[in-house]
């Protein structure tokens, strides 16, 4: 039995997620393939290739996979699977937009019930993944055949992304639904890191005050750290920063080096979107924040005043 | 148009959920619950569709216990015109959940399906995916956006990185995201009006549809804790402990 990873990138290539979903791929145990669902993601498929532990990359390439639509990108995976003579014990997903929006039709096609945001294999049909918001940590055993997980990216290391030599294999392009049909994309323009890759983030709550207040006092921040720009949901809910910076369990799932938040005062929403960074910093006047219960190093203070500070010392 | 709007009652958003001593899941006794917050946007979204004149009729669902049925009137509090429930004793999974659905979409044959896009309880976000699979129809997940357009559903979803905007066809599935729209808050004289709505409660067994759960808990047990760390007194401190002591910058 193989366990098949449904590869996250942008066509010309690879996603970090990737890599992180392929670990726990390989901690499912038996061989790991990928499949590449794109259009003229030639690029991606050799990226794939490469990873330190992959036998073999699915290569599916055609106008139909162009966009990801979760319609044509589970009839692929189910196009697989029928075809597949060894057969899959487990399909993994990364636990992100797109991961998110597609694995549960496959699960429900294969009429499996999915794992959701797994952090860890415990064996082959055990695992464990954190429920309310991660105020709590289930352990869980599945009962189907196959498995049909999404994997949280922060609960599992990077496979390297070189030093393996998969063959690519082609497949047959599954037909558009006829459903569903893409229309535009509107991408936050930026040069900083992704939110979910970002080594450091810099990251604001709603003592910001406001929209020109969060980026002239946390720019300056972030690119003297080289950081990515996150929020807390208040000050998302407040305007003062797009949805896509939001952190928490309802939004991005991060784990940098440093997260450094300023003026955020702590909701478990928010805490929960957060704890798994290694370095956590948090700037706030208020002593009885909760974030300070969960930063490494607290500094009291305004950070109107101490932002512009800890800028010019760096 | 005809909507289905599902909703779950779930532990309220403000409740911070204690795990039970025994490990065997989470303490609900005695605690608050309500309906799920992105359940709320989907019948608000359902209900300005109405007002638009988009929709002509909300009918809310949900699956569960009885005292769901407290869920399904604050539904029709905002504005759902009646309500179903699928009343189980059992622990209701995604996949259980959304193959009750597909059976009381073959029955009402709705246009459009609006639920959110998770649960706050178990953070699943599978219902609506796995129901858009089993009936065939598209889905439009994450929605920050909808509107009807081309004789199908326009729906702007959020995702990695930005925005994105897809037509489906219809019949459709669509899931609510966060800032899809802020609910109404219900007035004493809609819960009044609520209470006088039609709801139906029906049996898993009389949908047909098999409930029993594939995935077992093992264990329930409270994550690792982060220990807190120092105080620092200013700013040149702090770099300092990042520069020498975390060694992160």
């Amino acid at each position: 039995m193989s366990v098949l990873v449904i590869a996250e990138h942008d066509h010309g290539s690879l996603k970090g997620a990737t890599l992180n979903t392929v670990t726990a791929a390989v901690a499912c145990g038996g061989e790991v393939h990928v499949l590449v669902a794109g259009h003229n993601a030639g690029a991606a498929a050799q990226a794939a290739a490469a990873i330190a532990g992959v036998a073999k990359v699915l290569h599916a390439d055609g106008a139909a996979l162009a966009e990801g639509l979760a319609e044509n990108v589970a009839a692929q995976v189910l196009a697989v699977l029928k075809d597949a003579s060894a057969g899959y014990s487990h399909i993994l997903f990364p636990a992100t937009a797109a991961g998110k929006n597609a694995a549960p039709r496959v699960a429900a096609l294969l009429d499996v019930a999915q794992l959701s945001d797994v952090t860890k294999v415990v064996n082959a049909d055990t695992f464990e993944r954190p429920i309310y918001a991660g105020n709590a940590i289930a352990t869980v055993q599945s009962a189907d055949a196959v498995k049909v997980l999404t994997v949280r990216t922060t609960g599992f290391d990077a496979a390297p992304a070189t030093g393996g030599s998969a063959a690519v294999e082609a497949l047959a392009v599954v037909a558009d639904s006829g459903k569903s049909r893409f229309v535009g994309r509107e991408q936050t323009k930026s040069d900083r890191p992704e939110l979910t890759a970002a080594k450091i983030i810099v990251s604001g709550g709603r003592a910001m005050g406001s929209s020109d207040q969060f980026n002239a006092v946390l720019t300056p921040l972030a690119d003297k750290l080289g950081a990515a720009l996150g929020a807390s949901r208040a000050a998302v809910d407040a305007g003062y920063a797009p949805n896509d910076w939001q952190v928490g369990q309802t939004g991005k799932i991060v784990a940098p080096s440093l997260y450094v938040a300023c003026g955020i005062s702590g909701a478990i929403q928010h805490l929960a979107g957060m704890k798994d960074s290694k370095v956590i910093v948090a700037i706030n006047k208020d002593p009885e924040a909760p974030i300070f219960s969960v930063a490494d190093y607290g500094l009291e203070a305004d950070l109107f005043a101490a932002v512009p500070e800890l800028v010019n010392s760096l | 148009m005809k909507v289905l709007v599902p909703v779950k009652r779930v532990v309220d958003y403000n409740v911070k959920v204690r795990v039970k001593s025994d490990g065997t899941g989470v303490d609900i006794a005695n605690v608050k619950m309500s309906m799920n917050p992105f359940d709320e946007i989907a019948v608000e979204e359902a209900v300005r569709l109405k007002e638009k004149g988009v929709v002509t009729e909300i009918i809310a669902v949900s699956c569960g216990v009885t005292q769901c049925q407290e869920t399904l009137r604050t539904a029709m509090a905002i504005g759902a015109d009646r309500a179903i429930l699928v009343e189980s004793e059992v622990e209701l999974q995604p996949l259980a959940v959304a193959k009750l659905l597909k059976a009381l979409v073959d029955k009402e044959a709705p246009q459009l399906v609006i639920l959110g896009k998770q649960a706050i309880d178990d953070d699943c976000n599978q219902t609506g995916q796995m129901l858009a699979a089993l009936t065939g129809m598209p889905q439009g997940t994450f929605a920050s956006k909808v509107e009807a357009a081309d004789g199908g559903v326009k729906v702007t979803r959020e995702v990695d990185g930005g925005l994105e905007t897809v037509q489906l066809s219809l019949p459709a599935v669509i899931t609510t995201d966060l800032r899809l729209n802020e609910p109404r808050y219900v007035t004493l004289p809609n819960i009044m009006k609520a209470k006088k709505k039609p709801l139906e409660v029906v049996k898993p067994a009389d949908l047909g549809v098999d409930v029993t759960p594939r995935i077992k808990t093992l264990k329930v047990a409270e994550p690792a804790k982060r220990g807190a760390g120092v105080k620092v007194p200013d700013v040149a401190t702090l770099v300092a402990k990042l520069k020498n002591e975390a060694k992160v910058i």
